[in-house]
């Protein structure tokens, strides 16, 4: 593929993800901006009167019109101000900047762990279907996908934390303040998050890998004499990669959804802990802040994974 | 033989076919009755429940299983086993709510986006793109807390996320039912849009969506229960499954064994919905068969 052409694929698949990103932050502030319930009521507290009430929605543009709010929210955003909360006042950024740390290591991590578990998974189970190894793979597989990873978590703790005392049950630390405590504090929280992943990368690969290896192209293979492994390797897994790709990216999204749980099981004072805590009083501005930073994350993660499937398989344009 | 003989023997009953289909899926069949006897335990509640699922027995805090409390009480001397049917009662009816609230939104949008197509089908495509780029319960729990903590509100929340999810697949099915000829031939007998729709076009994209509404049941089940978990769906001192969990979290060192009757009932019911909803997927798509 030329490199022209790349760029150009680059360049289209960025301009697409833009009204991505505008249309779900719009959704997220017109939910939160037309229900109903006054914030600025809240945030006067009891008994205050009329005019200070005014005054409160005025500090906080909140008597603006809806477009006018939504539009200077964005373009602020842009400018990486993602402005203050409304309770603590702490720039929403800084919160967001000091929580994402946290989560991102959980998630890769357990990225980690599901790649490195769920592809041999996979690759047993398609290569011999309806052995025993399959019916334990998707044993395993129908399971994970249906237990709440946070009660996994809770089991996990139980076991590992409290009963055999190996891990810490609950807390998390910065990496910067040391490698094998941030590492030691997160892996239990990303095995419980792990879970659903080794389920799904196990299923993806083995349906897609039956699915080729029981093609014409294959049975010729085998008919020139090709020793297993070697169709395995070479044209089953080969094929697959482009697959993968996608089950890794819709992963990613559905990891840092369930990040949001795990981290209430872990204590770790992540971007859950941020949106939960956030939405329970009501402070619009860090919600808003963390539902953005994590559609960036996704929007941006999709985008890699585009422009890496169309240099992997040049049939797409 | 008449006319009617005929059609019955070339027609097997709708019920002799789920006979068949029952006896023939082992997986399916187990589900099925596994999630019937569920419902049946939690419209049944008040009556077949040992206690009732709030009345505290200080005498019993964090008791172990026994014959007064076969599955133990919880920190405030509350019968589990109670709480678990009352509970099951609570997180079904969550969610069935999220489903029928995202059957409402996503499958007439699904439809009109397909049938219509042009700039509203592009407008639309836009939307259902954006909501499935931001991870469902982080959207869920921002909406719970703008509509106000609760199971209801959280659960209409869940639905309103998954709503794209099924107009997704409606609108992909509705594009490739509405070049039909029946259709076509509708139009030509002016029919109106909404009849077409309705009489024509949904019939022939439901079977996807019945099995796409089994597997979201079983994502609305566990959503519930992180809501709850997170404080944000059911409020105490009603019991659901999720509710349940965070009340055995907060005693784990003392009582672990608490948190094994929620936690396996959500996994077996959450089970059950995705082992139904695949065996669906094969008994109503005829290319699956052959595999």
């Amino acid at each position: 593929m030329s490199l022209s052409r790349k760029r150009s694929i680059i360049v289209r698949r960025l301009l697409q993800a833009v009204p991505v990103i505008v249309l779900a932050t719009f959704i997220v502030f017109g939910l939160l901006k037309l229900v109903p319930g006054d914030v600025a009521v809240t945030l006067a507290g009891d008994n205050a009167s009329d005019a200070r009430i005014a005054e409160i929605r005025h500090i906080y543009g909140l008597d603006r019109p809806f477009l006018v709010q939504y539009g200077s929210w964005l373009a602020k955003a842009v400018q990486g101000d993602l402005s203050n909360s409304l309770v603590s006042s702490e720039p929403v950024l800084s919160s967001i900047e000091r929580c994402l740390p946290h989560t991102l290591l959980i998630v890769v991590l357990a990225m980690m762990m599901a790649l490195l578990i769920g592809i041999p998974l996979g690759i047993a189970a398609a290569s011999r279907p309806g052995s025993w190894a399959d019916s334990f793979v998707m044993t395993i597989a129908s399971l994970g996908v249906a237990i709440p990873n946070f009660w996994l978590g809770m089991l996990l703790v139980a076991f590992f934390a409290l009963d055999l005392n190996w891990l810490p049950a609950t807390g998390a630390t910065p990496i910067s303040e040391g490698f094998w405590d941030a590492i030691s504090h997160a892996i239990l929280p990303a095995c419980a998050l792990a879970a659903g992943g080794i389920a799904e990368v196990a299923r993806q690969l083995r349906s897609s890998l039956v699915e080729i290896l029981s093609s014409q192209q294959v049975r010729t293979l085998h008919a020139k004499g090709l020793p297993p492994s070697s169709i395995l390797w070479r044209h089953g897994l080969k094929n697959v990669s482009v697959n993968l790709l996608t089950v890794i990216s819709l992963l990613f999204n559905r990891m840092l959804a369930a990040t949001v749980v795990v981290e209430a099981v872990f204590a770790i004072p992540g971007m859950g802990n941020l949106i939960v805590n956030g939405a329970i009083q009501r402070d619009f501005p860090v919600v808003q802040g963390v539902v953005f930073t994590m559609v960036l994350i996704v929007v941006t993660l999709n985008l890699v994974t585009d422009v890496l499937y169309s240099i992997l398989d040049p049939r797409i344009s | 033989m008449t006319d009617t003989a005929l059609a019955l023997e070339a027609r097997p009953s709708r019920l002799s076919k789920f006979g068949k289909w029952f006896m023939s899926d082992l997986r399916g069949a187990i589900s099925l009755s596994f999630l019937v006897l569920l419902i049946v335990v939690s419209a049944l509640a008040p009556w077949i429940s040992p206690y009732s699922p709030i009345a505290q027995d200080f005498d019993a805090t964090l008791a172990p299983i026994s014959g007064a409390h076969w599955l133990g009480a919880d920190d405030l001397g509350r019968d589990t086993l109670s709480r678990l049917i009352y509970g099951g009662t609570a997180s079904l009816y969550a969610s069935f709510l999220a489903v029928f609230v995202a059957i409402v939104i996503g499958v007439p949008v699904g439809l009109l986006a397909g049938y219509l197509g042009g700039w509203v089908d592009e407008i639309v495509s836009r939307v259902i793109d954006s909501f499935l780029s931001f991870p469902a319960i982080v959207l869920a729990i921002a909406v719970t807390g703008a509509l106000g903590i609760g199971l209801t509100n959280g659960m209409i929340s869940v639905g309103i996320v998954f709503a794209p999810q099924l107009a997704r697949l409606v609108r992909a099915r509705t594009l490739v039912v509405r070049h039909e000829l029946y259709v076509d031939s509708a139009r030509c007998f002016g029919a109106s849009t909404g009849r077409i729709l309705w009489r024509h076009v949904l019939p022939n994209t439901i079977q996807p969506v019945i099995v796409q509404v089994t597997l979201l049941l079983a994502g609305a089940l566990l959503a519930e229960a992180s809501l709850s978990f997170l404080g944000l769906g059911i409020q105490p001192p009603n019991a659901s499954w999720g509710a349940m969990l965070a009340r055995a979290y907060q005693n784990m060192e003392i009582a672990p064994e608490q948190m094994y009757p929620p936690g396996l009932a959500i996994l077996f019911t959450a089970l059950a919905f995705n082992a139904l909803g695949e065996s669906l997927r094969v008994a109503l798509d005829p290319t699956m068969k052959r595999r």
